[in-house]
């Protein structure tokens, strides 16, 4: 046991007695890690649902503003994400130093595209007086007195794609890290897990996407048409 | 230990090309579906076509497919977490009123 001691590397250390006891143990502490996530994001699951049932009909006329054609290709776009995420994670376990890089950039890349894509349509909201709290705020077919059950829906549609996106752009900044990191040669088949966790990481914030998309922009859209 | 490749499983491209088309059409379909009149059913598809995804993503994008048991137990462990959260938070606000109490 002792013998190891002096030779330690990313792969090993002191504290552990094999590599593959460390990898587990990293994988085990992120998904701890993303438990906490699901509990954070789960708060805001439990406000949708319980106003969704007392409101259902102002949230059906509210969530049919939200342009379903955008919300449904940015959602491909996120997929496509979490695709070269995954194919960024097996160039690290077969110890493709360039092929890292490369999918860590695509992935960076459709990261930005999302986050782009959301901005627009945050903008589009404040055009269309769509902001909570805004004096101007109407939407268009809901009574007068639905008006307040209507900023509701927006006010909880801005917390949930905005904490989403808060999760995104720290995405982004770990991207960032591992691509300096991976052109330095950091990563190899017996040592990547940075890169193995923050695929777990990209992978959990395109899950709760995956739940955002369909209970905010596809409530009851034949209501309306 | 000379080898760490001995136990890491490693899926071919394939797969993860094939999981990714079936989420895309996935998308799709719980887009187009959205428009059709389902009655109650039509958030039943909608959860069950996210949860379908989110099946996808976990076992083979976060390769749960090929994690410790360990690992499994606590991803189960968070999802039993939320739904308690999400189903005790229900049976107050489904229930409120049924029983006509004074200061509901």
């Amino acid at each position: 046991m002792a013998d190891h001691a002096p030779t330690e590397t990313f792969a090993l250390r002191v504290q552990f007695d094999t590599e593959a006891q460390q990898k587990d143990a990293s994988t085990l502490g992120m998904w701890i890690f993303l438990v906490t996530e699901i509990m954070f994001f789960g708060g805001l699951f439990a406000v949708y649902t319980v106003y969704r049932s007392w409101y259902p009909n102002v949230f059906a006329i509210a969530s049919s503003s939200l342009n379903e054609i955008i919300g449904a290709l940015n959602t491909g776009v996120l997929l496509l994400s979490s695709f070269t995420m995954v194919m960024a994670v097996r160039a690290s376990q077969l110890g493709q130093q360039k092929m890292i890089v490369i999918f860590l950039i695509l992935t960076l890349l459709f990261g930005g595209i999302f986050l782009g894509v959301k901005a627009y349509e945050w903008n589009q909201k404040f055009e269309e007086h769509h902001i909570p709290g805004q004096a101007a705020f109407h939407l268009d077919g809901v009574l007068p007195e639905g008006q307040g059950h209507a900023q509701l829906f927006f006010s909880i549609y801005f917390a949930m794609t905005g904490l989403h996106a808060l999760h995104m752009v720290i995405g982004v900044g770990i991207l960032l890290t591992l691509i300096v990191q991976a052109r330095k040669g950091r990563f190899s088949a017996s040592y990547y897990t940075p890169v193995d966790v923050a695929g777990l990481y990209w992978h959990f914030v395109d899950i709760i996407w995956i739940f955002l998309f369909p209970l905010l922009y596809l409530i009851d859209r034949h209501l309306v048409k | 230990m000379s080898d760490p490749q001995e136990n890491t499983h490693i899926d071919s491209v394939g797969t993860y090309v094939k999981i990714l088309l079936a989420l895309l059409v996935a998308t799709g379909v719980t887009t187009a579906v959205a428009r059709v009149d389902l009655g109650g059913f039509s958030v039943v598809v909608a959860l069950g076509i996210a949860s379908a995804k989110m099946v996808l993503v976990a076992l083979f994008f976060m390769h749960i497919r090929h994690s410790t048991k360990l690992t499994r137990l606590v991803v189960l462990g968070g999802l039993l977490w939320l739904a308690i959260l999400l189903l005790l938070t229900m049976t107050d606000f489904a229930s409120r009123g049924i029983l006509g109490v004074p200061g509901k």
